[in-house]
């Protein structure tokens, strides 16, 4: 089985100007590779950089040295050097993500920020729609409030909208940033359905969950990070 | 493909004053690049520069027309470059009331740029002027009223309107948001994000709003005293800011 991502020696350390310039190293060296249909949770206390981790596989943080290598179409791309269009040229092919938290757009409904990612791939309204409304069900979101902006949901609901957005397009590689943390516990094993449907069809998936139950029904592997 | 504009080394000085210097970055077709900074960080002076409104001191700006491949704006005639101006850029001013006519109703006002590239139809354009209308969602029962009867919102959505009626390929827009209440501006971002997405559209904003270029552009350029000090995806700079000054921008913004 092929890597879908290899990381070499990747180190970051955030710089923090505003206050005196002081350094808070995150990690050194850090290696990890996640072959398809495999789910690498990564494990350690707060602080250990999981989530810093996770960012900087999406590009959305920068490390300091070392690279990303993901597996995007033919080839492969070094996330950590290419250049913004490439990243977003990856992220629309490739990289999913669902974050903490939902960035939710103004007057945007939630069925179309469901679809968003397979819009972007060209996929008609019509199927994009579709398979957007049947993960929003399988979610538990009440078709009554597709139509509205995520705006006014509640955490929770905001995050299951977020969760659907991320698993709509289906992409080769998945990053989780605890997605089930204000999930109630039917949720939650929607959730641990959904990766191990992911994890089936091929999809290389990797996760930061706080919830050990969570962590132990999802994981391949546990990738241990110490602060 | 060839990037859409190409500039390389953009310097304007206002006598022994920066205004901008030594800028130099790609746009590709579809693509949206924020410029955010402060007042008085040279963000209109570079817009101003790079849409052939304000002469560099030093550097160049190419862009790829559709006749001769890359050219530099500024070496190229004056109507060469008017024509440009008319077809295949928009610019969208802060103040809606620099780039409409106040004098002539709403629907000349979008009907105009289809006249000035050639457009004649008196039915078609006026077809046109209402379809566009709509899409900036006016009520098309306003087609024939003055500008100077529409709010500042209606206003700035007549001027996109107006902007994009000829498919420019490139706009640009300074500060589109500026000078609105919220509610008007959620509208007008909404409206801008879809049309960029589905006409891909490549842009160049300006904003001293962070969530407005987060919202809009997919990359940023971070300027300071008409230097770029930071450039990148626009997530990254905003999650994880490297250079002082942008860390500083971004953690000056007040959190409703």
């Amino acid at each position: 089985m092929t890597d879908q991502i290899r990381v070499d020696s990747l180190s970051k350390t955030y710089v923090l100007h505003t206050q005196g310039g002081i350094e808070i190293p995150v990690f050194a060296d850090a290696a990890l590779s996640v072959a398809s249909g495999e789910c690498v949770t990564l494990h350690g206390p707060s602080g250990a950089g999981k989530s810093t981790l996770l960012r900087c596989l999406y590009g959305n943080c920068k490390p300091d040295s070392g690279a990303i290598h993901v597996s995007h179409g033919e080839g492969t791309v070094d996330i950590a050097s290419a250049p913004p269009r490439v990243v977003m040229e990856v992220r629309r092919r490739t990289l999913g993500y669902v974050s903490q938290f939902l960035r939710a757009i103004p007057r945007v409904p939630a069925l179309d920020v469901v679809a968003e990612p397979l819009r972007a791939l060209g996929v008609p309204v019509e199927t994009a729609q579709a398979r957007a409304g049947e993960l929003l069900a399988r979610l538990r979101i009440p078709e009554r409030l597709w139509s509205l902006a995520p705006a006014t949901f509640s955490g929770g609901e905001q995050q299951r909208v977020n969760i659907a957005r991320g698993f709509a397009a289906r992409h080769p590689i998945l990053l989780l940033d605890e997605p089930t943390a204000s999930l109630d516990a039917r949720n939650r094993a929607v959730v641990i359905e959904l990766i191990a449907e992911a994890k089936a069809a091929g999809t290389a998936l990797v996760g930061v969950f706080h919830d050990d139950e969570v962590r132990e029904a999802v994981s391949t592997r546990v990738h241990t990070m110490q602060g | 493909m060839n990037p859409l504009l190409t500039v390389s080394g953009l310097t304007r000085m206002y006598g022994n004053r920066v205004g901008c210097r030594d800028v130099s970055f790609e746009l590709w077709p579809g693509g949206v690049m924020g410029i955010v900074g402060e007042s008085g960080s040279g963000k209109s002076t570079l817009l101003s520069c790079l849409s052939a409104r304000l002469e560099p001191t030093a550097g160049r700006v190419l862009y790829d027309t559709r006749e001769d491949g890359p050219v530099d704006i500024y070496a190229m005639g004056e109507p060469r470059r008017r024509m440009l101006m008319r077809t295949d850029w928009g610019i969208v001013h802060q103040n809606p009331r620099d780039g409409l006519r106040m004098g002539v109703s709403a629907g000349a006002n979008v009907g105009e740029r289809l006249m000035a590239v050639g457009a004649r139809h008196y039915g078609e354009i006026r077809a046109q002027a209402d379809d566009w209308l709509r899409k900036v969602e006016i009520d098309g029962e306003r087609i024939d009223d003055l500008p100077l009867t529409f709010s500042g919102g209606m206003l700035q959505r007549l001027q996109i309107a107006r902007n994009l009626v000829t498919h420019p390929r490139l706009v640009f827009m300074d500060e589109p948001t500026g000078g609105l209440d919220v509610s008007v501006q959620a509208r007008l971002l909404d409206l801008l994000r879809r049309l960029v997405t589905d006409l891909g559209l490549a842009a160049i904003i300006v904003t001293h709003d962070l969530a407005v270029a987060r919202l809009l552009a997919h990359r940023l350029m971070v300027m300071r005293r008409g230097e770029v000090v930071e450039t990148g995806l626009t997530d990254q700079v905003l999650d994880d800011p490297h250079h002082p000054y942008t860390q500083l921008l971004v953690s000056s913004v007040l959190q409703p």
